[in-house]
């Protein structure tokens, strides 16, 4: 499924390119082969500087949020949980428009801002959920987190109002794009991407035991603070990371893990991990679908993920409470 | 096979107190029901023994004080199935009885070859071998209480708290619980303490009552000498007929 999305993205755009050469030119990347594909320089530059670097940031891309929806969903025993829920995105969103205003968008200062800020907007909520006994429950935690995130939201619409000239760039960001993806995008992204995803899958089985209980998972052996601070921290590094590089992306943390939750069941120790691959072959198929419908115009890959997450939304939404009410 | 031993263990929320000095000894094969009305501490004390909740006192396990044991060693060593679990729905009959053996697995207790064994055999041991791959959620009542103490037997530990085992069971599959953690004990010599409301039964399965109220030990020893009409009528206020049964345990009659 990932091969089959990431050939797709390679091979679809508005310059056609023959499958045959194409995967000819792939093979021929490899160490110790030499095939000759039959490929325009012109081509190939499409090909290794545009598409490449495009798919393999979505990949990444996809797999951050959707190990990390699923991460988040398992430390709040929440299955709305996703990385925007705990003010993430609106930590983030506020970082970056404050870089953006001040430094311009093209600055390497917004990456670092939109981390900060994720940062931030994460330990603000893990404080006040603890300081309003969210220790005990996971839904303190959720409440604070989205408080922080309304705050946080209304600050950076405050910003963004004073700095009207700035106002395009930082819709752009917001809206979510891989289109100026390039592999200096990938390689930020590698780092974020390695120790997050290692850090939450190795977690995987703790957070079965988390699923039974605080106090069961306490009595099984587990420490559930210090999982749940460690997996927390994990997630928000890698989801800060992807924000930085591709902007605001919803609602792939929700869809992901869940769509694997009904297909294989309730077990971390492998949803987390399909989680990673579906969510990667679920990105490039997104950005696809962005890249395609209005050809060879775009529209943002939030704008996508949007449409289809929301019913998705409610879908899981309503099968919860119809869950709770059994 | 664990001795647990109790010295002083009590429990309180804020300036209440819900359980003054608990002293118990339960031996290695036997089983300690604790008795009483609703609310007199007996989920208190389970909770301060497994160590889920702060408490004074010190609860030792062969010796060894289980406040100075690693989370993991006092998980090995003390297992609790408590009356409010979360089974969740979508999650394997495998998996979670799995989670009984993170105490032996590594760090991040992801289980090897031999722990799935482990939970194969309990599984088997509790007849549930052809639930392993069913989800939770489609479990019958008895089914989810044979999967639960499946998960606790995995944990092979010495110790077995157990708090209401039998609540929301009808009779006969409240017998089938009963019974089998009764096997395992024997089999096992796992000291087991158990808060059971159900006098007649606690008297049945028991070796020795421990009577709360108001979190203080009434009385403790054996069933004929703990339960008496007065003793029941005193703490909780029932009306009662106390009988004999078979084995000339006391068998506790509702009265109108």
């Amino acid at each position: 499924m990932v091969v089959g999305a990431a050939l797709a993205g390679v091979l679809i755009g508005p310059a056609s390119l023959p499958p045959g050469k194409v995967l000819a030119a792939l093979v021929d990347r490899l160490p110790f082969v030499s095939v000759d594909s039959g490929l325009s320089t012109r081509e190939v530059a499409i090909l290794f500087e545009l598409r490449l670097p495009r798919v393999v940031l979505a990949l990444l891309v996809g797999a951050i949020l959707s190990v990390s929806g699923g991460a988040y969903q398992g430390v709040f025993r929440n299955p709305l949980a996703d990385p925007y829920l705990l003010g993430v995105a609106a930590g983030a969103g506020l970082g970056a428009t404050l870089a953006i205003v001040t430094a311009g968008s093209g600055s390497l200062l917004v990456g670092v801002a939109a981390f900060l800020g994720a940062v931030a907007a994460v330990a603000l909520a893990y404080g006040l959920g603890a300081a309003a006994g969210g220790r005990r429950t996971g839904s303190t935690l959720i409440l604070a987190g989205v408080a922080v995130a309304a705050f946080l939201t209304a600050a950076q619409t405050f910003v963004q109002q004073r700095n009207t000239d700035a106002i395009r760039e930082v819709y752009s960001w917001i809206l979510g794009r891989l289109g100026t993806a390039g592999w200096q995008e990938v390689l930020l992204l590698v780092p974020y991407a390695a120790v997050g995803i290692t850090v939450v899958l190795l977690h995987r089985r703790l957070l079965d035991a988390l699923a039974v209980g605080e106090e069961e998972a306490r009595t099984l052996g587990v420490r559930p603070e210090r999982v749940r601070i460690v997996v927390v921290l994990a997630a928000t590094l890698a989801t800060a990371g992807a924000v930085a590089v591709s902007g605001l992306i919803g609602f792939v943390g929700i869809i992901v893990p869940h769509t694997v939750r009904l297909l294989v069941g309730g077990s971390y120790r492998v949803i987390l991990p399909l989680s990673v691959l579906g969510g990667g072959a679920f990105m490039v198929v997104a950005d696809l679908i962005a890249r395609s419908v209005l050809s060879p115009a775009e529209i943002p890959i939030g704008v996508v993920t949007a449409f289809i997450g929301g019913p998705f939304f409610l879908l899981v939404l309503r099968t919860s409470t119809r869950a709770g009410e059994r | 096979m664990s001795q647990l031993v109790l010295h002083g263990v009590g429990v309180s929320f804020g300036d209440r107190v819900a359980v003054t000095e608990v002293d118990a000894t339960v031996a290695a094969g036997e089983w300690l029901a604790l008795v009483g009305p609703n609310g007199s501490g007996k989920t208190s004390l389970l909770r301060a023994v497994a160590g889920t909740i702060p408490h004074r006192g010190m609860v030792q396990v062969d010796g060894v004080a289980v406040a100075t044991m690693s989370p993991r060693r006092a998980a090995a060593a003390i297992a609790m199935v408590p009356q409010h679990r979360v089974l969740p729905e979508d999650m394997s009959v495998l998996d979670y009885t799995l989670l009984g053996r993170i105490p032996y697995a590594g760090y991040f207790g992801i289980e090897g070859p031999s722990d799935v064994a482990a939970a194969r055999r309990a599984l088997a041991r509790l007849d549930a071998a052809d639930l392993a791959g069913r989800r939770l959620g489609t479990l019958s009542g008895g089914e989810r209480q044979r999967v639960v103490l499946a998960r606790a037997l995995a944990q092979e530990a010495g110790v077995l708290l157990l708090d209401e085992p039998t609540t929301s069971l009808d009779i006969g599959h409240a017998q089938q619980v009963l019974d089998l953690v009764d096997e395992l004990r024997v089999e096992r010599g796992i000291a087991v303490i158990a808060a059971i409301h159900d006098l007649t039964f606690a008297a049945q399965y028991a070796g020795r009552l421990l009577l709360l109220d108001a979190g203080t030990v009434i009385a403790q020893g054996a069933p004929a000498e703990v339960l008496s009409e007065a003793a029941i009528a005193r703490f909780s206020g029932a009306r009662v007929h106390l009988m004999q049964g078979p084995g000339g345990e006391p068998v506790v009659v509702p009265r109108r």
